[in-house]
């Protein structure tokens, strides 16, 4: 039990099969990322006369001021917006909704819990266009609402379940404790239900801004004021504003990935239990 | 689906959701929410999800052209439908891309999860570059790509078979399969690398005191023992690779010509370029129809139920 230091399969030799697949590997997601940041880098000219692999001649940051002229840091607010709004009405609707189906003792609780299963399975696609009608008879086309309550409403489902199954994990003594001291079910949920799934709140929390700030159908059917266009909307402008203009494109690629990778650097663990963890979206 | 959430909470899998009831009559009752806890959360996701997927069902009974009320048609759309060779195709695209995405998927992602799942220090290191794919959002790849695949200026004017990679019908889907698996791969890898590092270590002491190969051990321990993993994963695979469309959309438009039209982008083009919304929802309820059906026989045919079977006689 002490001498396996591996994880998995304990190795009695190198594996040069596994080495070559991985190389392999590390070749097909390196070239395209190593290309991107290249590119993003080099003025146009540079980029013309040396072709698309040679490293940067000379690095210049000129192309971030030419990615900030075309109406960058506006999409930018728009989908901090979106993002911050998301994620606050998913996890304030979500906590209250998985306490009810772990404590509550109704059947409607039992029967909430299967429908937000069933709910996994709804592909977004699909719900495009009655969903295009019903925001449009809201009032609420060509708004940055009408972006978000159908985001939040695909994002419940996974969230419900997940703070659900964190939620079982309470021992019925807390909550008995709680009640002894008199605290009501909304006492309860603040001061036990909220702390006691932090772990599972933040997680929650980085996957529903995740799936926010990337998500680009809801916005694309839903607006058309390129004042209201989230980041993805704004990249897909920049192709025809940099149809040849390749480093200036890849540099605005690069900035809408970069406050994903500030997450990434910070929080690491949440962003890889929001991914692992959650499963599929 | 339920795999989803069995994998995510590590515990909730096989439970059934059963109401917690008080265990002793005796004590004073125990504070409970009232099922208004549940009101906000059953609002948005009714009104937002589960009501369109009842009207894109209505709608597909109707004629509608974005503007006005949508008037009822009877079964036109549906004859329509089943009359249109391009669906057909369509249906035909969108599996091929389904079936041959799994098949490349699913090794790949297997193998360097199980490679991920090793504790030496440089594996750590390579995982944390296998993992910056997902960083990126699905527009940005396939932009991003768009612009790679650039026939003269991009990197596939340097490689003489590729340069027209996006030119060409066989040529557009395999770019399709290739920048899908770059987005979707490292998400897999990282659900088979959480289940091989669960695998007991005994089991290979086990194995190496028996004597068993490095390829041995990997075929008769790790590849049983992520069966559980592999039904998940493909579940998650299959029906998110039915509904490709920002792929589609930013990396080949659908072309060239039609050949990389999928049913998600079929039923856009048709609803938001041809305002034809009514037939467009028919082909809506075909993919709802489809990816429920999917989702129904892998839940039905995997033994989904048996779940944590393999660890039996642990």
């Amino acid at each position: 039990m002490t001498t396996a230091r591996a994880g998995t399969p304990v190795r009695t030799r190198p594996n040069w099969l596994a080495g070559g697949f991985v190389t392999l590997w590390l070749v097909i997601v390196g070239v395209p990322i190593y290309t991107m940041i290249s590119w993003s880098l080099q003025t146009r000219d540079d980029f013309l006369d040396h072709g698309p692999i040679a490293l940067p001649r000379a690095i210049t940051l000129e192309n971030i001021a030419g990615v900030l002229d075309t109406g960058f840091v506006r999409y930018l607010l728009n989908t901090a917006i979106v993002t911050f709004s998301c994620v606050a009405l998913t996890l304030l609707v979500a906590i209250p909704a998985a306490y009810a189906i772990v404590r509550s003792t109704s059947w409607i609780s039992g029967f909430a819990f299967r429908i937000f299963l069933l709910g996994l399975a709804i592909p977004a696609q699909a719900t495009i266009i009655p969903l295009y009608l019903i925001i449009n008879r809201m009032q609420l086309y060509d708004s940055l609402t009408a972006i978000i309550l159908p985001t939040v409403a695909f994002a419940l489902p996974l969230a419900v379940l997940v703070l659900a199954g964190s939620l079982r994990d309470v021992s019925d003594e807390l909550y008995d404790a709680m009640t002894v001291d008199g605290a009501g079910p909304f006492r309860i949920m603040w001061q036990l239900v909220v702390p006691m799934s932090r772990g599972s709140i933040a997680a929650v929390g980085t996957y529903s801004a995740l799936g926010a700030w990337n998500q680009f159908l809801f916005p694309l059917i839903l607006t058309v004021d390129p004042n209201l266009r989230v980041i993805t909307l704004g990249l897909q402008s920049y192709r025809q504003e940099f149809q040849i203009n390749l480093p200036g494109m890849m540099m605005a690629v690069l900035l809408t990935a970069l406050p994903v990778f500030v997450l990434y650097l910070v929080a690491r663990r949440w962003l890889i239990a929001g991914l692992a963890g959650l499963g599929s979206r | 689906m339920v795999a989803t959430v069995g994998a995510a909470t590590g515990k909730g899998a096989g439970r059934t959701p059963a109401r917690p009831r008080p265990r002793e009559s005796a004590r004073p009752a125990t504070s409970r929410p009232s099922s208004w806890y549940l009101a906000p959360a059953a609002l948005f996701f009714g009104f937002f999800a589960a009501f369109p997927l009842v009207l894109v069902v209505y709608l597909s009974f109707t004629s509608w052209e974005g503007i006005g009320d949508p008037t009822l048609v009877g079964v036109d759309n549906w004859v329509r439908l089943f009359g249109d060779s391009r669906v057909l195709d369509v249906i035909g695209t969108t599996l091929l891309l389904v079936v041959l995405g799994w098949a490349t998927q699913t090794p790949i992602a297997l193998l360097l999860g199980v490679w991920a799942a090793g504790q030496q220090r440089n594996r750590a290191i390579l995982s944390s570059i296998f993992f910056l794919p997902l960083l990126l959002s699905t527009a940005a790849i396939a932009l991003m790509f768009n612009r790679l695949f650039d026939p003269y200026f991009g990197l596939a004017a340097e490689f003489g078979p590729f340069q027209n990679i996006l030119g060409t019908g066989p040529g557009a889907l395999g770019a399709i399969l290739f920048v899908t698996g770059w987005q979707f791969i490292p998400f897999h890898m990282l659900l088979y690398q959480a289940a091989a590092r669960n695998i007991p270590k005994v089991l290979y002491q086990a194995a190496l005191m028996d004597g068993a190969s490095g390829f041995q051990q990997f075929r008769h321990i790790t590849l049983p023992q992520l069966k559980n993993t592999v039904i998940t994963s493909s579940t998650i695979m299959i029906v998110g690779s039915l509904t490709y469309f920002e792929t589609i959309l930013l990396l080949t438009n659908g072309g060239p010509g039609t050949a990389t039209y999928t049913v998600p982008f079929e039923m856009y083009i048709r609803g938001f370029r041809s305002f034809e919304f009514g037939y467009a929802s028919a082909i809506a309820t075909v993919l709802v129809v489809v990816a429920t059906a999917v989702s129904l026989v892998i839940v039905k045919f995997s033994g989904f139920t048996k779940m944590r079977s393999t660890l039996e006689g642990m």
